[in-house]
């Protein structure tokens, strides 16, 4: 019930901010649409819908990351996870109830890119195991904007996640292959579990074998487990701090 | 109501490595008092209340909260106390009813019991059940909403941080009004650095300088005890240079006002003071001794204005 309270209200602070719905769920609609228009015009295969659908998504997930630190240090910021701090809420409580939230709009924000995806003429195959993958990396998204925004202050938070929209732009082989940059870009790229998941929906979506997504699985869910106790950490050592 | 201790702090300490927020602070809170610390910023009463209410573990010291210490089983502390912090602290998406309901189901209440109590604290505190969302409330009602917010869980202590800090005059009134309504019924720590805020409102104030308690005790012991300089307004308009040096001969303190003489001293002889006016003719048409306010017992003891 306690839980249930403080993620209703999170749940609401998401849906209620006209920015979080017009670059978390609007603005990949339209990067798909524009790229598609260009797949038309170009026949760039990395831009069909079928290819582009998981790096737009992916690329919507690392707003996830902004959204839910800059909540979490507002919170700190202007005291309310101080007034929160002293109602008898247990540190699970708050840690799911920032966390559960971002669940629901991954999903619909993976419904969206999907169904746009359709809209525009790709066609996906093995969906359901994809969209584990999706949930995985989303969920990877949440624990860092936690983590970030237990640790950081609002001002560090903007800077720092604006930093990691670009940097998962860049290297997460959304808009370009890194097999083809190749060098630092490619070893940086695959350094980071977001060109994994990419390569991984791509295979599958497809129509490719589960088992040739393993090497691109096992990075994703290394990277979703450690942000996942970085986030429990720095979340206890915020409560710590009072 | 007011006899047993609610909150009992001992040499309660924090450090922040070398810096000493709060040293060897102990002072007792009956039920149902409300006790104010008063002090400049920076003078640690918002890290004793932080000490208090569980969010920081006093270096060295202690406190008992309803009879529970503070290092240990906070839970129980936290079940009956009511925080309204120094920042507003409220969901600023969300609007006045649903901030109330939030803070009872964080606190255990069910949605019924919830929406109950909100209702009647929107009543008490005069909150509109508007849809607008909090943040554009104007900052008078954000505070009285955040002391609403505070109440929700029927608290037995109230710690209220600055909770007037950075409204207006006529808003700050409104909320001590607010607070007034809950004399007796609650136990209430205040901190503020108004001085007519813990005038009006406190039992009992605490002077808070350089992380330390200087003084303490009521609003009026406190000025019986460090005004001993009387202040006299004399109006007059025929005073002359002459009266006005052999009244400084005698070792009062004369300033010359539009109206006619203030003299100010430690314990001033009247009678000398009238018949030197006398001998000079001087008439006097109105006498007036201001009460001593708690501005100068604070100035005497911190050497500084309490309001920024």
């Amino acid at each position: 019930m306690k839980t249930l309270s403080l993620s209703s209200r999170n749940f609401k602070e998401i849906y209620r901010d006209p920015l979080t719905i017009s670059l978390g769920l609007a603005l990949p609609v339209l990067l798909m649409i524009l790229f598609s228009s260009i797949f038309k015009r170009a026949q760039v295969e990395i831009f069909s819908p079928t290819l582009l659908t998981p790096g737009v998504l992916i690329f919507s997930f690392s707003f996830i990351i902004m959204f839910s630190s800059v909540l979490i240090s507002k919170d700190k910021e202007n005291s309310f996870l101080t007034r929160l701090f002293t109602t008898p809420l247990k540190p699970s409580h708050f840690i799911l109830a920032y966390m559960l939230p971002y669940i629901p709009f991954a999903l619909t924000q993976t419904l969206i890119c999907i169904l746009t995806g359709v809209f525009l003429g790709a066609d996906f195959q093995n969906i359901l195991p994809v969209l584990g993958i999706f949930f995985l990396i989303s969920f990877t998204c949440i624990c860092m904007g936690v983590t970030l925004g237990a640790l950081l202050s609002v001002n560090q938070v903007s800077a720092v996640g604006s930093l990691l929209i670009t940097v998962i732009s860049l290297f997460s082989g959304a808009w370009m292959d890194l097999h083809m940059v190749g060098g630092l870009f490619e070893t940086i790229g695959y350094a980071l579990p977001f060109a994994h998941a990419i390569d991984a929906a791509k295979i599958l979506l497809r129509g490719g074998e589960t088992t040739g997504i393993m090497k691109n699985l096992f990075p994703v869910i290394a990277y979703t487990v450690v942000f996942f106790f970085t986030a429990i950490l720095s979340f206890r050592k915020t409560i710590k701090r009072g | 109501m007011q006899n047993k201790a609610a909150i009992s702090a001992k040499e309660l300490t924090k450090h922040f490595g070398s810096r000493k927020a709060v040293q060897h602070v102990s002072f007792d809170i009956k039920q149902g008092e409300i006790f104010s610390l008063l002090g400049t910023n920076g003078a640690g009463k918002t890290t004793t209340i932080k000490m208090l209410c569980c969010l920081l573990k006093p270096t060295s010291g202690n406190a008992q909260i309803m009879g529970n210490p503070i290092n240990q089983g906070t839970m129980k502390i936290k079940r009956i106390i009511g925080v309204s912090p120094q920042e507003t602290a409220i969901a600023g998406h969300l609007n006045t009813r649903e901030n109330l309901i939030l803070m009872g189901g964080v606190h255990g209440l069910s949605q019924k019991e919830s929406k109950k109590k909100a209702h009647q604290l929107m009543d008490l505190m005069e909150l509109e059940d508007r849809r607008d969302q909090a943040r554009k409330l104007s900052g008078g009602l954000q505070r009285r909403l955040s002391i609403a917010m505070a109440l929700m869980s029927d608290p037995q202590i109230l710690f209220l941080d600055e909770p007037t800090l950075g409204l207006d005059p006529h808003a700050r009134k409104s909320v001590w009004n607010y607070i007034e309504k809950l004399k007796g019924e609650k136990t209430i720590l205040l901190t503020t650095h108004y001085l007519e805020e813990a005038d009006s409102l406190a039992d009992r104030i605490a002077i808070m300088n350089k992380s330390k308690i200087i003084e303490m005790g009521t609003s009026s012991e406190l000025k019986k005890k460090y005004n001993t300089r009387q202040t006299l307004n004399i109006k007059t308009n025929n005073i002359t240079t002459k009266e006005i040096e052999m009244l400084q001969q005698k070792g009062m303190d004369v300033l010359q006002t539009p109206s006619g003489i203030e003299i100010t001293g430690n314990n001033p002889d009247f009678y000398t003071l009238v018949d030197i006016l006398r001998s000079g003719n001087v008439k006097i048409e109105a006498i007036h001794m201001p009460e001593p306010t708690l501005d100068d017992v604070f100035i005497q003891l911190t050497g500084k204005e309490a309001q920024p």
